[in-house]
């Protein structure tokens, strides 16, 4: 059946079986690969995006219910060369090593920012307990979620 | 790659059209919420329903949490982020509120709805026990109107329920009496996985004494576990630890898990025993508003 979704702002239109599932259908369609596929259960929390603002397991929806939605990817996030706070927030505070986790952790904890500008270190942990890290911890990532919403409130926004 | 089976697809655009179409296509169809239960279901076969009727679109009728002098009506479509943060719900049941911070983790909490939990009927899942422990029933409707059935009836065996092809759970229904107090204790092996073994706990107390009461298990027998001989012990009785001790002992022996990968036998109806106790004690703590 024909799907026609928002993501990033732009309508994305397809022919699909009403079986798949949103990850495939961003991966594929407009070919952002930077939404991961990792454990396809809706456990590890690599396939995170935002749909009308709020994160969701895009391994666990399928791409006919997100017609009518807005869904946000990590490529939305950097804007004309500029990191979103919480991109460089990764890059300052080490927060990423193999990278396979991060667009889920960017997109949980950008939404855990524009929901509340300045979380507890509990609160954090709280937000990013749906995603799963096996090799940098979760140390950093806090760490790069504080130094984000140190900086946002600052309003930097560096060039890459 | 984990891939469901081939489905027909429909989005419902209310809730007599989406029991229109359950009572058309009979037993292969299944109604489609979060999908964070039977979406995991297709993709092992374990379930595969030819049709999916998805119901997303009728939050305004069913997505709601309401006081209606008497009881409180949860619509089905309650999503368990909004169970989470609702203040009536905290207010009356603070139960709810102890589940649902450990109901997965949050991200699959802005999708999974309370229908949803209740519908799949997993034996292991905590917001039964919640329902069962506060005495709610499910309101399921059908072409021929709507019928009310207690938690005691509304699971039926491991996944199965009341609800009948060509129905809708569409509202769950929480009584309210003074002198409530509610909780919610459960053991799991990491965040967001599901119990080992959960109890939930309601009193209701008058001068001093239990006036009544209900308690909910999960993870520890076939269906949720209600644990009608350790309520018969307590009702009436002034509440004590000692008695919620024993309370614990008559969970241990009533309850019948199973051993898995999750622990064995004897370790489950232990923990069954400690949460009751647990979930008893501080239930009644916030009846009588002395929760620390």
């Amino acid at each position: 059946m024909e799907v026609s979704i928002n993501i990033n702002g732009q309508q994305v239109s397809r022919d699909v079986e009403p079986r798949m599932l949103l990850v495939h259908f961003i991966r594929e369609t407009p070919g952002l690969t930077g939404t991961h596929w990792g454990c396809d259960t809706s456990n590890c929390g690599a396939c995170v995006v935002l749909m009308d603002g709020k994160p969701v397991k895009s391994c666990t929806t399928l791409a006919v219910m997100c017609e009518g939605h807005e869904i946000r990817t990590v490529e939305s996030l950097e804007v004309d060369g500029r990191l979103d706070p919480i991109q460089q927030g990764f890059h300052e505070m080490h927060a990423l090593q193999c990278g396979f986790c991060t667009p889920g952790m960017l997109m949980t904890t950008r939404a855990l920012l524009d929901e509340n500008p300045n979380p507890t270190e509990e609160e954090i942990r709280t937000a990013i307990s749906g995603g799963i890290c096996r090799c940098t911890g979760y140390k950093n990532i806090v760490a790069a979620v504080k130094w984000a919403a140190e900086h946002e409130s600052a309003g930097v926004r560096q060039e890459v | 790659m984990q891939t469901p089976a081939s489905f027909d697809y429909e989005r419902a655009t209310s809730v007599e059209g989406a029991i229109a179409s359950l009572a058309r296509l009979g037993p292969e169809a299944r109604v489609i919420a979060g999908g964070h239960s039977l979406l995991p279901m297709m993709k092992l076969r374990l379930a595969q329903p030819e049709h999916l009727i998805d119901i997303n679109d009728l939050e305004a009728e069913l997505s709601y949490i309401r006081d209606e002098g008497g009881e409180i009506a949860i619509g089905a479509l309650t999503r368990h982020v909004d169970l989470l943060k609702s203040e009536l719900l905290a207010q009356h049941f603070p139960v709810f509120r102890d589940a649902e911070e450990v109901i997965a983790d949050p991200v699959v909490r802005n999708r999974g709805t309370i229908g949803g939990s209740l519908c799949q009927a997993d034996p292991a899942e905590d917001l039964s026990a919640v329902c069962t422990a506060v005495k709610a029933k499910a309101v399921i409707r059908g072409t021929d109107g709507q019928r009310v059935v207690p938690m005691d009836e509304f699971h039926v065996a491991p996944y199965m329920t009341a609800v009948n092809d060509g129905e809708l759970l569409t509202e769950i229904r929480l009584p309210l009496f003074p002198g409530a107090g509610s909780a919610h204790e459960k053991v799991e092996r990491r965040a967001g996985d599901w119990a080992i073994a959960a109890a939930s706990a309601a009193v209701w107390v008058d001068r001093s004494t239990i006036h009544d009461v209900g308690i909910g298990l999960s993870a520890v027998g076939l269906t949720t576990v209600h644990l009608k001989r350790a309520e018969e012990l307590l009702r009436g009785k002034p509440p004590s630890e000692e008695l919620f001790q024993q309370a614990g002992q008559v969970a241990s022996e009533d309850c019948s898990p199973m051993a898995d990968g999750r622990g064995p036998v004897d370790y489950k109806r232990h923990l069954a025993g400690v949460l009751t106790k647990r979930a008893l004690s501080r239930a009644t703590a916030r009846a009588l508003k002395q929760e620390a």
